[in-house]
């Protein structure tokens, strides 16, 4: 009996192992499509209220009532099309990736994303909840990879996180805010009317701006970080957090403990993707040169680095910068998304938060990173409706995570994009 | 002038006299020995000398120039290779990437180069693999380039690490213990590779060795360390003869 079910997964593994990633993007493409048109009435043939928002997993918990309804609309919208559709163009889209192999990497590699920014804009298209919830991952995703390489790559335990987010979401807040927009706080626009084409031109200076001053800040942790590690570390960093935090709720000119807000509305989809995507490419650039395997060498063995030539120094304060660099653009988007900041949210919570992220998904890993992030994200929206037991299940999930793969759910792994978008069948040549 | 020149160095481990009065002269492609028993201070000189530590008193000059309070890596990227006594290697790093770890100091691509992934990165990260690789193949561990350190036997751990070193592209090399725990067969293989080093790049070595066989065969001139001070000095004849070695080593006989 167990060798047959063996045999059967084994089959299934077979039936779905050829298809290459361009195939599983287009059966999602298809699957949104189906929702996006047949969507809302076949949720009303099921019974359901409305379209089930987070893969029906939030019906379910809230009326266990609507527990067949739901399985059968994920089933019908999600796991039929997108497999049978990957299945079935299986051939073609290994051919078409043989064809797109031949391309630039890069190429090859914004053709994909194109699919998959389309894939998620149809999809967070049908309600504005998905829309923010989308934004919210994809920030997440920045700054659990850009902790990652501070924690993770370097190894170095820092917990200013937080902080470095603070500094990045005030001062594109303030850029934008105090330029263009009239604030009760700030005053009016410096520049009070732009066209809002012009918004998504000054917009990237602003988290630039942020992204900038955030590192700067990491300065303040780096330096004293020369001297000590581990436990030290920790503390330097989660006291500049502190700092940070209490900087802002004692800064009355900017709005003190009740925030900031009315942030133009220039944190669009497309914007937070681009950035998502500029910062997976370059951290992911970053962490796979010589110089960025530096930070594992300091971070194994910091005195066979130094002997073999790595400067250490400028090793660590580069990771911190560009860790604190990225936080801080993800901390800008933040802001500009809720269009409203304010300086507890950059509190203990938040660092809980992206620490999990990062030891959940994987030290040392991009994809883990993404996976991470990603999955938190959605496990935390999908498992509100049980409220306060959604703080014992998450947990409770971390641990097993921690006790069955110490390092993350996929550490220590390359993310080769080459190895991704490639044909997964041997095609025979002359295609 | 002498390569590698050490004039009156003294340190202290706050309070404790930890090495005293020393001197050294190497000249280019010498092969020279320091031995002594446990704790007789011959790792905390190399640290001196390497820049891990920075001498209470003293001189030390490479090629004609003092190295005295330099970082560590500014005075290996100036032509000093160093294995150690315990290898450190990085645990979750291939073969080859120790290798080319080595050469950081020689990448000039800089930040711009390391986030964007410009063209000139790909070709300095192509010549370093290229170098590398020749340097893994010299010592015969080529076929092990694309795997974890330490999942290999502890010979081929000691020739990554010697590869590791050579890629800084050594005028001088430092090597402490390099035999240690290791197996006659093992040895034998070992002071193979050292001659194949000597003989295609000729650095200097400076070789710490517990193993009398190692140093009497292979070093030109040795010294003998006790509590921080140099007992004796000479060719391996002289130090086999010399009667303080052999007290240090076996300890005074009772004089009736």
């Amino acid at each position: 009996m167990k060798e047959r079910n063996g045999k059967r997964f084994s089959t299934i593994r077979k039936w779905f192992s050829g298809i290459p990633a361009l195939g599983w993007l287009l059966g999602a493409f298809v699957a949104v499509i189906i929702e996006y048109y047949f969507g809302e009435s076949l949720a009303d043939m099921l019974g359901l209220d409305r379209i089930p928002v987070l893969f029906g997993v939030v019906i379910m918990l809230k009326k266990p009532a609507a527990i067949p309804g739901a399985f059968a609309y994920v089933f019908m919208i999600y796991v039929l099309p997108v497999t049978i559709i990957a299945r079935i163009t299986s051939k073609a889209m290994n051919w078409l990736a043989v064809l797109l192999e031949k391309l630039p990497l890069w190429m090859s590699a914004i053709l994909h994303l194109i699919l998959l920014y389309y894939i998620l804009d149809l999809w967070a298209d049908m309600s504005d909840y998905r829309l923010l919830l989308l934004k919210l991952s994809l920030i997440a995703i920045m700054l659990t990879l850009s902790l990652n390489v501070i924690n993770g790559y370097m190894g170095e335990f820092s917990c200013s996180h937080p902080g470095f987010m603070a500094l990045g979401a005030y001062t594109a807040s303030i850029f934008t805010v105090g330029l263009f927009m009239n604030d009760r706080i700030l005053g009016h626009a410096l520049i009070s009317t732009i066209p809002s084409w012009m918004g998504q031109i000054v917009f990237p200076l602003g988290l630039i701006l942020g992204g900038a001053i955030a590192a700067i800040g990491a300065l303040v942790v780096a330096i004293p970080s020369f001297r000590t590690r581990g436990d030290y570390l920790a503390i330097i960093s989660l006291a500049f957090m502190f700092i940070v935090k209490s900087g802002f709720e004692n800064l009355e000119v900017f709005g003190g403990p009740r925030g900031l807000g009315g942030q133009p509305d220039w944190a669009t989809l497309p914007a937070v993707f681009i950035w998502a995507v500029l910062c997976v490419w370059t951290i992911n650039n970053f962490v796979e040169s010589t110089m960025g395997k530096a930070l594992n060498a300091v971070r194994d063995e910091e005195a066979a680095a130094e002997a073999m030539t790595v400067n250490t120094r400028k090793t660590k304060m580069i990771a911190f910068m560009f860790g604190a660099f990225w936080a801080g653009i993800a901390g800008g988007l933040f802001a500009h998304v809720l269009r409203y900041v304010n300086p507890g949210t950059f509190g203990l919570k938040k660092l809980a938060e992206v620490l999990a992220m990062v030891y959940f998904g994987g030290l040392n890993s991009v994809i883990g990173s993404i996976v991470g992030a990603v999955g938190f994200n959605l496990l935390s929206e999908m498992l509100r409706p049980l409220e306060i037991f959604k703080w014992i299940i998450i947990p409770v999930l971390l641990i097993l995570v921690m006790i069955f793969r110490p390092t993350g759910l996929i550490a220590f792994k390359h993310f080769d994009i080459r190895e991704i978008l490639k044909p997964k069948l041997k095609m025979k040549e002359r295609v | 002038m002498p390569l590698l020149q050490v004039k009156n160095m003294t340190h202290f481990f706050s309070g404790l006299r930890a090495v005293h009065n020393y001197n050294l002269v190497i000249e280019p492609g010498e092969i020279h020995g320091l031995i002594g028993p446990n704790g007789a201070g011959k790792t905390t000189i190399f640290n001196l000398i390497t820049g891990v530590y920075t001498p209470t008193e003293g001189e030390i000059l490479l090629e004609g120039k003092s190295i005295v309070g330099l970082q560590p890596h500014e005075i290996a990227s100036r032509g000093l290779g160093r294995t150690f006594q315990n290898m450190r290697l990085w645990r979750h790093m291939t073969v080859l990437e120790h290798v080319k770890m080595a050469h950081y100091s020689k990448l000039t691509y800089g930040l711009v180069g390391a986030f964007f992934g410009t063209a000139k990165r790909y070709r300095e990260e192509g010549e370093i693999e290229e170098h590398s690789m020749e340097l893994l193949e010299l010592l015969g561990v080529a076929q092990f380039a694309d795997q974890n350190v330490l999942n290999l036997p502890y010979g081929v751990q000691r020739k990554v690490e010697m590869a590791r070193a050579l890629a800084v592209k050594p005028k001088i090399l430092f090597l402490d213990e390099p035999t240690v725990g290791m197996t006659p067969e093992e040895l034998v293989g070992m002071m193979e590779v050292f001659r194949t080093i000597h003989k295609e790049f000729g650095p200097a070595i400076f070789l710490i060795e517990h193993r009398m066989k190692v140093v009497m065969e292979l070093c030109e001139q040795i010294q003998t360390l006790n509590f921080g001070e140099v007992i004796a000095e000479g060719t391996p004849e002289q130090i086999q003869r010399n009667p303080k070695v052999i007290e240090a080593y076996l300890g005074k006989e009772e004089v009736e």
